[in-house]
């Protein structure tokens, strides 16, 4: 169930399948995708928060996470990604989808 | 002398103390190591039983019992409250400022909820219209409201991931269909199930199962609903992408977090003071003569007694190994194994681990009575057995019959059945019909 994305491999939903393709112009072409036209530099410290933190420990960042530690507050999260700050950001950045755990 | 110290006398905590003193036998009784386990108080509470309370299955007295009556002769139960550890200098700080010197910690304080971190939430209405039912005092002020609900809307609702058991709101969900399907009155309760996640549950094949068993008990699934704040009075919960949320009755697993000492401890914690621990071997990333077991770890599997019991079987032996200089085997794979109640006398079992979701079949193996990812009777049997299994071998560290530490395929069907959400891209490539072992 996967398909591409400017050549890059990409699951159902538009998580890259591989982390390491990921590329700033291919961010700014997932965010378009997602409605964001564009990646202010408080995007850009959302997005990077996220992909350094999956990178560091190999679980992307909850919603609560991004709250807590990211350096924006969950108010101007929701408005830089109003679908659900966590899952875009996570898409933008090309990480995994953040699962929470079980 | 060698001193292992052990932080919290729960679940994880005393199968470690049972399964040290049998495996070290000899050093214990010469003397020449001896065991502490580091508690407040002596109540050791059966936290899967807490589920019962509202519904009136289980009280009180049927889940809590003391922790001595747990734990070994050779273990000393020490009562006192943890300031901090110090991971360079290798001692347990009390907040009497009593220290505890170690040459091997067991970090086993679990989590706790924080109900007082969601916004209004512990206001007004608190233990009125709005409750939690993973502490006793929450569980039991819940039955007595439930006995007398009127009727209206009940939301089930989780604030945010990570929970101790992530099934539990499910199940709370699917008894209260049942509880009130008994009484004669479901028709007047409009049941609602609001979670963070974009589907019923984390996996996907899992989630699929358990969002059909929403719908067809007739109960409302919300998702991707993050909660920003609760308002008491008007009875509502406003999301922060400013949905809202009305309820006649609210019972919500609050947020949770470790231990408050582990925020205070140097390089111990994580955003949440979970303990940040490696993967397989269970040893803490702060020191090498730390470990992490149960719900305090910040492993990505259930927070659940099962995953404690499978812990255990890895992490007793790599202790020793570490005691007599020998190299960790990296043998935990995040296996957890759970039932799921599901009203009715009915259950369904999941087993699963950190790259295999849960999947349909037969377990313990093909041909087994007890299916998977399928309600049962004899599942539901085996829940409820839960409780004398948990007093009588988990607890005491004993193996479980049928019941390895790591995951087996046996029996499981690896093609995925009526998913319409997507696969995780890191898990084992499956043909459809293929095994993945």
């Amino acid at each position: 169930m996967s398909t591409t994305l400017a050549g890059v491999a990409v699951d159902a939903e538009g998580f890259l399948l591989h982390p390491e393709d990921w590329t700033e112009a291919l961010a700014a072409e997932i965010a378009r995708g997602a409605g964001i036209d564009e990646l202010t530099p408080r995007h850009w410290l959302v997005v990077r928060f996220m992909r350094h933190r999956y990178l560091a420990t190999g679980t992307a960042p909850t919603i609560r996470t991004l709250g807590k530690a990211s350096g924006v507050e969950m108010k101007e999260l929701y408005q830089l990604f109003p679908k659900g700050p966590a899952k875009i950001a996570a898409k933008i950045g090309g990480i995994p989808k953040p699962r929470g755990c079980i | 002398m060698k001193h292992i110290v052990i932080l919290g006398a729960g679940t994880a905590g005393t199968i470690m103390a049972n399964r040290l003193t049998r495996l070290l036998t000899r050093e214990v009784r010469s003397g020449a190591l001896d065991i502490t386990i580091v508690d407040r108080d002596d109540q050791h509470l059966y936290q899967p039983g807490l589920l019962f309370i509202p519904f009136g299955i289980y009280e009180r007295r049927d889940i809590v019992r003391s922790r001595h009556a747990t734990l070994p002769h050779h273990v000393r139960l020490l009562y006192g409250e943890i300031d901090r550890v110090d991971t360079q200098g290798s001692a347990v700080v009390l907040t009497d400022g009593r220290a505890l010197g170690y040459d091997v910690l067991i970090v086993a304080t679990g989590a706790r909820t924080l109900p007082g971190e969601t916004a209004g939430l512990t206001g007004h209405g608190w233990y009125e219209n709005a409750f939690d039912f993973f502490s006793l005092e929450g569980a039991e002020a819940l039955r007595t409201r439930l006995d007398a609900f009127p009727g209206g809307r009940l939301v089930v609702n989780v604030m945010d991931m990570p929970i101790k058991c992530p099934v539990a709101p499910l199940e709370f969900a699917f008894l209260a269909d049942w509880f009130f399907t008994k009484k004669g009155m479901r028709d007047k309760v409009q049941l609602t199930y609001a979670t963070p996640l974009d589907a019923a549950f984390t996996r996907p094949v899992a989630a699929a199962r358990l969002a059909h068993l929403l719908a067809e008990k007739d109960i409302e699934l919300v998702t991707e609903f993050n909660v920003g704040s609760v308002d008491g009075t008007a009875q509502r919960m406003r999301g922060w992408d400013d949905r809202e949320l009305a309820y006649d009755l609210l019972v919500t697993v609050p947020l949770h977090g470790g231990a408050s000492f582990v925020g205070r401890s140097q390089a111990m914690g994580d955003d949440f003071d979970f303990v940040r621990t490696h993967k397989y071997t269970l040893q803490a990333l702060a020191a090498e003569n730390i470990f992490a077991i149960g719900d305090a770890t910040d492993l990505p599997t259930s927070k659940a007694g099962s995953v404690a019991h499978f812990e255990s079987e890895v992490l007793a032996p790599n202790i020793a190994r570490f005691l007599h200089g020998v190299p960790l085997a990296h043998d935990f794979d995040g296996h957890a194994n759970c039932f799921v109640e599901t009203g009715h006398d009915k259950a369904l079992l999941i087993d699963f681990n950190y790259d295999t979701e849960p999947l349909p079949g037969d377990f313990p193996f093909a041909g087994s009575p007890l299916p998977l990812l399928e309600e049962s009777r004899l599942a539901h049997q085996a829940k409820r057995a839960l409780r004398w299994v948990y007093w009588n071998l988990l607890l005491p560290g004993h193996a479980v019959p049928g019941l390895s530490p790591q995951l087996s395929m046996a029996g499981k069907h690896a093609a995925p059945v009526e998913t319409h959400t997507f696969p995780d891209p890191r898990a084992p490539q499956t043909k459809r019909g293929g095994a993945v072992k």
